[in-house]
């Protein structure tokens, strides 16, 4: 179960069982395909747990999707091959780095919008302070006519 | 006994001056009535006394054992250790909620007791604003959620306290959070008090950056602990796992994180007022999204055990209060404000504001991510999950070039800095960050070329944050009696600035490599037989059973060695306790510098032999290391005589000036 049990505490009704995910008999004798196995059992969830993937979670269904996953690697498929076969059978649901589609481009999109949003707003700011910035710069460099007036009388005391 | 009543009535009285807090002084303030506004004080101290002894009352309750007491009877048991009777006190949503509220109570107290120099109308005010917080959640835990509640028929004997939550994590971890979490709530009456009042200055700022650094500082801790929690409880060595409730806690710390920074232009600079404001709004908006998240079941997860929709409702009416409350006001009342300081773009400011971009769209990926497969559900009711790989895809791009950019912030000039200088004061840290690259790179022998570049990172970061230090000190160039002399006279928040961000770059390194160098072995054992990894040799030597106060342990022990010596035992185990009929599997750890060993037990086969995994985790303490060397850094930062709560800017001359005694 995913950790944050603890990260926020409380609560639980449900025993957290501590056994292993990946059992010693899962494992592929190819080391280059158990590789596989477990880079692509890191992006499918558990179904019946909480986000889990299947590499961590302990539950039967997983360790069968663990299984499953092996079984079609060792059968020659492509990672893709596999994907898309547990896609048709359980859904998007099981991935857990969802496709892009038209229901998921506010998700993939959102951030690198916002940043971009958020940048040109910074940039209009930006220019219109540094044109405050000039503005009062100059401002603060030329006298006021008081200040004019009293310098020169200043000058002109200097001179007598 | 009438203690559950007392404690009942107790929070019951808390409400009433909660109610009268949160009202009389904002009249005060309004009708500027001096005798008013001096109510928020004593309210505050009195609401505060009145919630900690309901709090007192419930963990007599359980040291006592009382399972007439609901509460106590479903999350407790007789022969549990005393700490786990004191820690279960906040191990369920009732008793959670009550700590909750005690520390928005603490905090309240606080600044009633130190806020003396506080203008009286900006003190009545935020003090009005923290009440009506209290106000929303002292009568969310009386009307749904009351620890207090009796059964009719006590029975003798209670369920016990889930065992993965009878752990010291429990005692330190939600209450670290929860300072944290809640602790940003005065940042936000703060900002609530300012737009009620339509004027800010300087010492608004000066006020509210101590507290987001007490804040965040609590925050940084809870959540590397919550994190070293998970790490060795789960039995598989992850620590961060991209979870809804970890991320209901992230995204408040990264808002923090950038208010933090902002503060300190408005502080320094009279800049970014309207700004500030806002991401004081909006990093305990996310604190109240978060207990949203993680109180109303919304998940439907283990954590959120709550189905009960009442609750949930509740809580949505308070975050909608408040929320949108405080953003229609923001909306109304910022435009008032005057905007001050101004600056060109490449200056300290100016990095500063890139910061608070990067960090706020960082903290919007977590919130989009976290939120949208619950959106899409309710919208669509289409099933989707995101997890793990898409945070570690979308966030990664966002905090490099933040990473990047973080050693020039505090090299940069306030008003109008100078890039390229700057860049030719880094050239030593990038000198250290490419020999680093290559060292690596020849070490991997090739292997993937982002490893290499990210350790570079992480060594740029530090060197970087050191750089400053460097050379204000005169280190290096001028003896050493000279800089070190030179140091002491450095202000604190220069070195505190140096130490949070040398922490990041700690962390970063151990996140590496315990993400790229991890090394996992799975086997099964037969007494005698070993297993390796790396130069450890680990031989398991049989299983005892050791009887604990409420639970068995069934002990694995291993003999651990390194080239053949003998360099210690690892003794995992599986505990079972009766009382709720489950176990846990403690984990093993053998530190080795910055590294540990980590091993776990599967379930023990039919046959005698034993299901175990074993991990070489190199620099992994470096994930948590460098939390609490940023802390360290909070910390110097906060004790800077300049940004001392509450300090007057004159205090340091009338100190001077008193008599000797």
């Amino acid at each position: 179960m995913k950790l944050l049990c603890l990260v926020m505490t409380l609560l639980t009704f449900v025993a957290v069982p501590c056994a292993m995910a990946v059992e010693p008999d899962e494992v592929l004798s190819d080391p280059a395909l158990e590789a596989r196995a477990r880079a692509l059992s890191k992006e499918l969830r558990c179904m019946v747990c909480q986000n889990q993937s299947i590499d961590d979670s302990e539950a039967p269904l997983a360790r069968d999707l663990r299984m499953l996953v092996r079984e079609r690697l060792q059968a020659g498929e492509s990672d893709r091959q596999v994907i898309d076969f547990l896609v048709a059978r359980y859904g998007e649901f099981v991935l857990l780095r969802p496709r892009f589609s038209w229901h998921t481009a506010l998700l993939w999109l959102g951030p690198a919008a916002l940043l971009v949003i958020g940048a040109c707003g910074i940039i209009v700011l930006a220019r219109r302070y540094r044109a405050n910035f000039d503005r009062a710069t100059t401002e603060q460099e030329r006298l006021t006519a008081a200040e004019a007036a009293r310098l020169s009388e200043i000058l002109r005391s200097g001179e007598r | 006994m009438m203690i559950a009543e007392f404690g009942h009535y107790a929070l019951v009285l808390a409400l009433a001056l909660a109610l009268v807090q949160a009202s009389v002084p904002m009249i005060g303030a309004r009708k500027d009535d001096p005798a008013l506004m001096a109510v928020a004080g004593p309210t505050a101290v009195g609401q505060f006394c009145f919630v900690a002894i309901a709090f007192a009352a419930l963990m007599t309750c359980y040291v006592r054992s009382d399972f007439s007491i609901v509460n106590v009877f479903e999350n407790s048991h007789s022969a549990k250790p005393l700490v786990y009777k004191l820690s279960g006190v906040w191990g369920n949503h009732e008793g959670s909620m009550l700590l909750w509220v005690l520390i928005l109570s603490v905090f309240g107290a606080l600044v009633a007791l130190f806020g003396g120099n506080l203008p009286a109308r900006l003190k009545a005010n935020v003090l009005a604003v923290q009440s009506s917080i209290a106000v929303a959640f002292i009568l969310f835990i009386l009307v749904t959620s009351n620890p207090f509640l009796r059964i009719v028929n006590a029975p003798l004997e209670g369920r016990d306290l889930n065992p993965i939550l009878q752990d010291p994590g429990l005692a330190i971890h939600p209450p670290l959070l929860y300072l944290g979490y809640v602790g940003l709530s005065i940042s936000f009456s703060f900002a609530i008090a300012a737009l009620i009042d339509g004027r800010i200055d300087a010492a608004w700022a000066r006020w509210v950056r101590p507290w987001t650094l007490l804040a965040w500082m609590f925050l940084t801790l809870g959540i590397a602990m919550g994190s070293y929690w998970a790490y060795y409880t789960l039995g598989w060595g992850g620590w961060w796992f991209w979870d809804p409730v970890e991320n209901a806690s992230f995204m408040p710390w990264l808002a923090a994180t950038a208010l933090l920074h902002s503060a300190l232009v408005m502080e320094k600079r009279d800049a970014l007022k309207v700004w500030t404001i806002l991401l004081a709004i909006l990093a305990f908006s996310l604190s109240l999204i978060g207990t949203f998240l993680v109180r109303s079941g919304v998940l439907t997860s283990v954590h959120a055990f709550a189905t009960d929709p009442t609750r949930g409702v509740f809580i949505l009416a308070i975050l909608v209060l408040f929320i949108g409350g405080s953003l229609a006001l923001f909306a109304l009342r910022a435009p008032l404000l005057k905007q001050g300081g101004l600056f060109a773009p490449l200056s300290r400011e100016g990095a500063l504001v890139l910061n608070n971009l990067f960090l706020v769209s960082a903290c919007a990926t977590v919130f989009i991510g976290t939120l949208y497969p619950l959106a899409l559900e309710a919208l669509t009711g289409e099933k989707i999950s995101v997890g793990a790989p898409f945070f570690n895809a979308t966030f990664a791009p966002l905090f490099i070039p933040l990473l990047i950019a973080v050693p020039f912030g505090p090299l940069l000039a306030w008003k109008r800095g100078d890039l390229l200088g700057v860049a030719q004061r880094l050239v030593g840290a990038a000198g250290i960050a490419v020999i680093t690259m290559a060292v690596v790179f020849a070490m991997e022998g090739g292997g993937p070329i982002l490893v290499p570049f990210a350790i570079g990172l992480a060594f740029y970061v530090m060197a970087g944050a050191l750089t400053d230090i460097v050379e204000r000190t005169g280190l290096l160039k001028v003896p050493f009696a000279t800089a070190f002399a030179r140091a002491r006279g450095l202000p604190r928040s220069a070195w505190g600035a140096a130490f949070a961000h040398f922490g990041l770059g700690i962390t970063l390194l151990g996140i590496i490599g315990e993400t790229q160098w991890s090394l996992e072995r799975i086997a099964e054992l037969k007494p005698g037989q070993t297993i390796s990894v790396r130069r450890y040799e680990l031989q398991f030597d049989g299983v005892t059973t050791r009887q604990g106060p409420n639970y068995r342990d069934l002990a694995a022990h291993f003999t651990v060695r390194r080239h053949g010596d003998f360099i210690g035992v690892m003794e995992p185990s599986k505990r079972s306790f009766p009382s709720r009929g489950t176990a846990t599997s403690q984990t093993a750890l053998m530190t080795r510098g910055v590294s540990q060993l980590y091993l776990s037990l599967g379930d023990p086969n039919a046959d005698g032999s034993l299901a175990v995994r074993l991990y070489y985790k190199p620099l992994v303490l470096l994930i948590w290391f460098g939390p609490v060397v940023m802390v360290v850094g909070g910390a110097l930062s906060l004790s800077d005589r300049r940004l001392r709560v509450g300090a007057p800017k004159g205090a340091r001359s009338k100190a001077a000036l008193s008599p000797a005694e």
